[in-house]
């Protein structure tokens, strides 16, 4: 499947999994589509058939309540059948809001409370280190959530073990539930604050696939650092109405009628 | 010997037979005496400088690819500063991480105030799955290491660095989960976990020759308890004295009164942190300031065989 038709299918699944539920966390699932649809067509080393393989790329989803993309794309990779996007967080549902671990088939690491995964894939990076394998290890990361101070703890490590095979992506949408993330608590210069802790950076527009696809190609090219990727991008984008919603967006409702709309969108 | 010592030479035993074991410390390494362990496994021993919270999801992490990660640090910086990352990323994770915590409770003596922990047993006991260890002895900790690297499941363990009263011998078995039955009796009985069974131990030898019959269990595994072995107890004498370095909340006390409450309703006591805050001093004082020796043993033990 061409890379951008794969985006919008993984909205389309990303909608279709949120309104089982009839509400839940869209603007941020949307906003890293395009990011997630370049991973899985084109970099992501993964078996859907040997989900646990022990050479497999590994994705931390650290900004876990995005959850529905990440199960919009895996659904849409064969990793389970796209019927269970429709029981997102009913009770025994293998799909939480947030993902885990232990429930779903291709997630490869439980994340929710924010600021744990860029800790938690250095450990996976060590362990791929420690086992000569030669994976990479991706990290989503929001905008928003870097105020959570444990992140830094997680890139001064990555770097003074210079884990050059892990791959931090910050989605910058530029809110988060209280506003304006530059009024909130302005994170801003991201990319510098990287550059700063001793990564290789980068930054792109988070909805050009072919400029996602180029950065992570270049990360690969630089030895000795972890990478960060600082990608601009637009909480609830591919669906007007969310586009334009502002810090609402970031968990709001799914109905019928939204739905429907914006399926046509994403025809 | 100092429990550390044994410890770091039984980890490196273990660690030449299993290449999956790891170690994290905070800039403890040296406190802790891991150190040496850094120069046999310099891929295996991970120093993460001062930075706990980070510490505990990398060894998640590493967990979540096969490894037994070991995490020490003082207890209330390994316990209490990175809990939600022990939450989320090991207990609901479900990852075989080691939390070890070093010098609990008056144990941490001049460093007290600030690095001493009495809560440490409640709040890991109250997740659902983290297996709670309060060591009594050097022997002990040695004998039970092997089944800690073992075990399905995360898993707390707190003990003192330093030399410590002995209590076992080369003889001694490590049961996970069973209580040490170390004196049989009929009038009272006693339960202590960690170095407190110590003080147990000398105030049921006074409480002997004062003619009162002691059932006396030592208590490694906080949780999962041995309720088989504590409700036959109970039965036994319809008097039980929970001894313990850590707050009357949640801890021991509240693992036995919990179960007994429940099921067979004793006349309970506990030699225990009596809601004070924490502070510094040498081990002797504080025990007496916190009400935590032998004689505060036999004197709550007296007491409880007098209540009707």
């Amino acid at each position: 499947m061409d890379v951008k038709q794969f985006a919008k299918q993984i909205r389309r699944n990303t909608l279709r999994c949120i309104h089982s539920q009839g509400s839940g966390h869209v603007g941020g699932s949307l906003s890293i589509a395009d990011l997630l649809a370049v991973l899985y067509s084109k970099h992501m080393r993964v078996d859907p058939a040997n989900p646990k393989s022990e050479s497999r790329d590994k994705l931390v989803l650290s900004k876990g309540h995005a959850g529905p993309a990440l199960y919009a794309a895996l659904s849409l990779k064969g990793f389970f059948p796209e019927e269970w996007l429709d029981t997102l967080n009913k009770l025994g549902t293998r799909l939480p809001s947030h993902v885990n671990i232990n429930l779903t088939p291709g997630v490869d690491m439980t994340a929710g409370s924010l600021g744990q995964g860029l800790s938690c894939a250095c450990g996976l990076a060590l362990a791929d280190r420690l086992k000569g394998v030669d994976g990479y290890v991706y990290v989503i990361i929001g905008d928003g959530e870097l105020q959570e101070g444990q992140n830094w703890e997680g890139a001064m490590f990555a770097a003074h073990k210079k884990l050059d095979r892990l791959i931090v992506f910050v989605d910058s949408n530029k809110m988060q539930i209280d506003g304006l993330t530059e009024n909130v608590l302005n994170i801003e210069d991201i990319q510098a604050k990287f550059a700063a802790f001793g990564f290789d950076t980068q930054r792109a527009n988070g909805h050009d696939c072919e400029a996602i696809d180029r950065a992570i190609a270049q990360a690969k090219q630089t030895c000795g650092k972890p990478h960060c990727i600082v990608l601009d991008t637009v909480k609830g984008k591919g669906v007007s109405f969310y586009e334009t919603m502002g810090p609402g967006v970031h968990s709001t409702t799914v109905t019928d009628e939204q739905y429907a709309l914006a399926l046509k969108e994403l025809d | 010997m100092e429990l550390r010592k044994e410890y770091v030479g039984e980890l490196a035993r273990l660690m030449r037979q299993n290449d999956k074991i790891v170690i994290l410390d905070a800039d403890l390494a040296g406190a802790g005496g891991t150190k040496p362990l850094y120069e046999e496994f310099p891929d295996r021993c991970i120093e993460v400088g001062i930075a706990e919270a980070n510490m505990t999801c990398i060894a998640a992490g590493l967990a979540a690819s096969g490894f037994v990660p070991f995490i020490h640090s003082f207890v209330p910086f390994v316990a209490r500063r990175a809990l939600d990352q022990i939450a989320v990323s090991v207990s609901y994770s479900q990852q075989n991480v080691r939390i070890v915590g070093y010098d609990p409770g008056v144990h941490t003596t001049s460093n007290g105030g600030t690095h001493m922990s009495f809560e440490d047993v409640a709040t890991m006991r109250a997740f659902c799955n983290i297996a709670v260890l309060d060591i009594v002895d050097g022997i002990q900790l040695r004998k039970a290491l092997p089944y800690i690297v073992q075990h399905q499941g995360p898993m707390y363990i707190r003990f003192v660095r330093k030399q410590t009263d002995v209590i076992f011998d080369e003889n001694y078995v490590f049961r996970f989960g069973k209580a040490d039955k170390l004196r049989d009796g009929k009038d009272i009985t006693i339960i202590a976990s960690g170095t407190m069974t110590f003080d147990a131990l000398q105030a049921a030898n006074k409480l002997e020759e004062a003619g009162i019959s002691v059932d006396l269990l030592s208590i490694h595994t906080v949780k999962p308890l041995d309720e088989q072995a504590v409700t036959e107890s109970a039965r036994k004498t319809g008097r039980v004295l929970t001894v313990e370095n850590h707050s009357i909340h949640g801890g021991l006390y509240g693992a036995v009164t919990e179960l007994l409450s429940a099921q067979l309703p004793t006349l309970c006591d506990a030699v225990a942190v009596r809601d004070k805050l924490t502070q510094v001093g040498n081990l002797n004082d504080l025990k007496r300031d916190y009400g935590l020796t032998a004689d505060d043993v036999f004197d709550r033990a007296t007491r409880l065989l007098n209540r009707r």
